[in-house]
C-alpha cells in the first residue's frame, strides 16, 4: 500500500513476481498508480515528504527496506520520463557519475571501461566518442535519453525502472529505445511504466494492468492482448476509457 | 456611413488614435524621467571627477590637510588618492562575504527543502525582517558585539561582521530562488544513483545552481560595498592602508565623508563616489552577465 499525506491509499493490494531476464510492462491510465507503483520499487518516494507505505517488496529474497538506498539503487537502476543528464557534467562524467557522486576511487582506465562499454550497450558511444568531454545539451532528445540509460547500466544493475522513457521523444528516438530496450533484456530485468499500449504490446513480456491504485491483470503481455480475463483490461485495452 | 454595418470602425477612430499616442507620450516621457537621474549623476560624477582619477588615487593614501591646501592653492590637482579606502573596502567585503556565504547557502537550501514547514517559514518571515533592518543598526550591535565585546576597539572585523549581516538576506533568499529554479529531475536523477543526501546538494544541486547563486552573492556584494553608516560606528578609518582586521581601516564610502567635511578635498568626493559608483555598475553587469547565461 502507497498513500500521499494522509489521502487513502494511491497503490494498494499488488502482489506480483517480476521475472527475471524480461520485460514488465506496467500499463493503465493516468493516475492509476503505476508511477507510484514504480518508484517504490527503488524507494524514490522517500525522497518526498508524507508518503507512507505498507508491504514488502523483495529483490532475490532479500527485503529491498532492509537496504540502504545506496546499495539498492545500484542494484534498481532507474530512467526517467524526460531525459536528465546532469547540465554541469560532460557526457564521460555523466556516465560515471554514479561512481563518482558516491566517492568511489576507480583508476582512469577502469572508468573509461566503463564509460565505454556503458555507451556501447545504449548504441551512443560511436556518435559521441570525439565530444566525451562536452556538455550532453547539445544531444538530440533520444540521444539524451540514451544517455541517461547508459548512467544507469554504468553500475551493471539487476533491475532497470523506466518510468515512460519514451513519452517525450519523437517516433524514430523511441523506436531506438525500444530496440534498446528489447537488446537490454538478456542482461538486465526491465519494468517498463507506459501508457501507450501499443508500445507495450510490441516490446513486453509480461503486462501489468491498473486501475485505480489495483493490480487488475498481471499476465503474459500475449496474453493479455489476445484474450484477456478482466472486463476492466478489456475495456482500457479496446480504447472505451483511458 | 453605412447604417447597415455591425460594428462601425470610423466612428471615434481619430479620437481613439489620439489617445493612443497621447498615452504613448506619457509612457516615454515618464520613462525618460526615470532614468534621468542615473545619467545625470553619471555626468556629474564624470565631469567632477575624472581629472582626480590617475595611478596615484589608486596607488597612494589620501593626502594630508596641508597637501591638499597647498594643492589647492596653487591651482593643481590634488596629490595622493584613495588606497586605504580601496584596500580596506576589499579587506571588508571579503570578510562579510567569507562570514555571510556558507551560512546563507546553507540556510537558503534548507529554506528550500522544507517549503510549506513552519519552522522553515519562520526563519523566512525573520530573514525578511532582517532585511528591512536600518544598517545604522546593524553597526551599533556590532559595535557593542564586536567592538566591545571581541577586538576591544573599532576594527575592520567589526565593520565586516556589520556588512555580513546586511548581506546575509541577500544570498538566503536567491539562494532559495535560484533552488527552486533548478528542475527537480536533476535532484531524482542523483537519487536514482543512490548518491547520498548531502552529495546531492553539494556536488549536483550547488554546482547546477552556481550561476544563479553567483549572481546572489555578487548583488549582495554591490549592495553593501556603498554603505557609510555601519562602519562609522565599527571601523572609524584611517589615514594608511592597514590589512589588520583587529585595528581601525579606512574604506571608500568612509573617505567620501571625510573629504566632504574637509573644504580643501572636495574634489577627492567626486573622484571616490566615481569610483565607487564604477564599481557597483561593473559587479551589476557581471552579474547579469552570469543570470542571463544562466537562463
Amino acid at each position: 500500500m502507497i498513500a500521499y499525506g494522509k489521502d487513502k491509499s494511491a497503490v494498494r493490494d499488488v502482489t506480483a513476481d517480476i521475472k527475471r531476464n524480461a520485460i514488465t510492462a506496467i500499463m493503465g491510465p493516468s493516475g492509476c498508480g503505476k508511477s507510484t507503483l514504480l518508484r517504490a520499487i527503488n524507494r524514490m518516494h522517500e525522497l518526498y515528504p508524507n508518503i507512507r507505505t505498507e508491504g514488502e517488496i523483495e529483490l532475490n529474497g532479500e527485503s529491498i527496506y532492509k537496504m540502504s538506498t545506496t546499495k539498492l539503487r545500484r542494484k534498481i537502476g532507474m530512467v526517467f520520463q524526460r531525459p536528465n543528464p546532469f547540465p554541469t557534467m560532460s557526457i564521460y562524467e555523466n556516465v560515471i557519475a554514479g561512481y563518482d557522486l558516491n566517492g568511489s576511487k576507480l583508476k582512469k582506465d577502469q572508468k573509461d571501461a566503463i564509460v565505454e562499454s556503458s555507451l556501447h550497450d545504449v548504441g551512443l558511444f560511436d556518435e559521441v566518442k570525439d565530444s566525451l568531454n562536452k556538455k550532453g545539451n547539445f544531444l538530440s532528445g533520444g540521444q539524451q535519453q540514451r544517455l541517461c540509460i547508459a548512467r544507469a547500466l554504468a553500475f551493471k544493475p539487476e533491475v532497470i525502472l523506466m518510468d515512460e522513457p519514451t513519452s517525450a521523444l519523437d517516433p524514430l528516438s523511441t523506436a531506438k529505445i525500444e530496440d534498446l530496450l528489447v537488446e537490454l533484456k538478456n542482461q538486465y530485468t526491465i519494468i517498463l511504466v507506459t501508457h501507450n499500449m501499443s508500445q507495450a504490446a510490441r516490446i513486453s513480456d509480461n503486462a501489468m494492468f491498473m486501475y485505480l491504485g489495483e493490480l487488475v491483470e498481471y499476465d503474459k503481455t500475449k496474453k493479455m492482448f489476445t484474450n484477456p480475463s478482466d472486463s476492466r483490461t478489456e475495456g482500457y485495452l479496446t480504447g472505451k476509457f483511458g | 456611413m453605412d447604417n447597415n454595418a455591425i460594428i462601425n470602425t470610423t466612428d471615434n477612430s481619430n479620437w481613439r488614435e489620439l489617445k493612443s499616442k497621447l498615452f504613448l507620450g506619457i509612457v516615454i516621457l515618464l520613462s525618460c524621467i526615470t532614468i534621468s537621474p542615473i545619467l545625470l549623476i553619471l555626468y556629474e560624477l564624470i565631469s567632477k571627477g575624472i581629472k582626480q582619477i590617475n595611478p596615484d588615487f589608486f596607488f597612494k593614501v589620501a593626502p594630508d590637510t596641508l597637501q591638499a591646501m597647498t594643492a589647492v592653492r596653487n591651482g593643481e590637482i590634488l596629490p595622493g588618492g584613495i588606497a586605504n579606502g580601496i584596500s580596506g573596502t576589499l579587506l571588508m567585503v571579503a570578510l562579510a562575504a567569507l562570514i555571510a556565504i556558507p551560512v546563507s547557502i546553507v540556510i537558503g537550501i534548507f529554506l528550500y527543502e522544507n517549503q510549506g514547514k513552519k519552522y522553515a517559514n519562520l526563519i523566512r518571515t525573520l530573514t525578511d525582517i532582517l532585511q528591512g533592518v536600518p544598517s545604522v543598526v546593524l553597526g551599533l550591535i556590532s559595535y557593542i558585539w564586536i567592538v566591545q565585546g571581541v577586538t576591544k576597539g573599532f576594527s575592520a572585523l567589526a565593520g565586516s561582521v556589520a556588512l555580513a549581516i546586511m548581506m546575509l538576506p541577500l544570498i538566503i533568499r536567491s539562494t532559495e530562488e535560484t533552488m527552486k529554479m533548478l528542475p527537480i529531475s536533476i535532484k531524482e536523477a542523483a537519487a536514482a544513483l543512490g548518491v547520498p543526501y548531502h552529495k546531492i546538494i553539494l556536488k549536483v544541486m550547488i554546482p547546477s545552481g552556481f550561476s544563479g547563486l553567483m549572481t546572489g552573492i555578487l548583488l549582495s556584494i554591490s549592495r553593501v560595498i556603498g554603505e557609510t553608516a555601519p562602519l562609522m560606528l565599527t571601523t572609524l578609518g584611517s589615514t594608511a592602508i592597514n590589512l589588520n582586521i583587529k585595528k581601525p581601516t579606512s574604506a571608500v564610502p568612509l573617505q567620501i565623508w571625510e573629504f566632504y567635511n574637509n573644504p580643501n578635498m572636495i574634489d577627492l568626493v567626486w573622484s571616490s563616489s566615481l569610483f565607487l559608483l564604477g564599481f557597483v555598475l561593473t559587479l551589476n553587469i557581471i552579474a547579469k552577465r552570469i543570470s542571463l547565461r544562466y537562463n
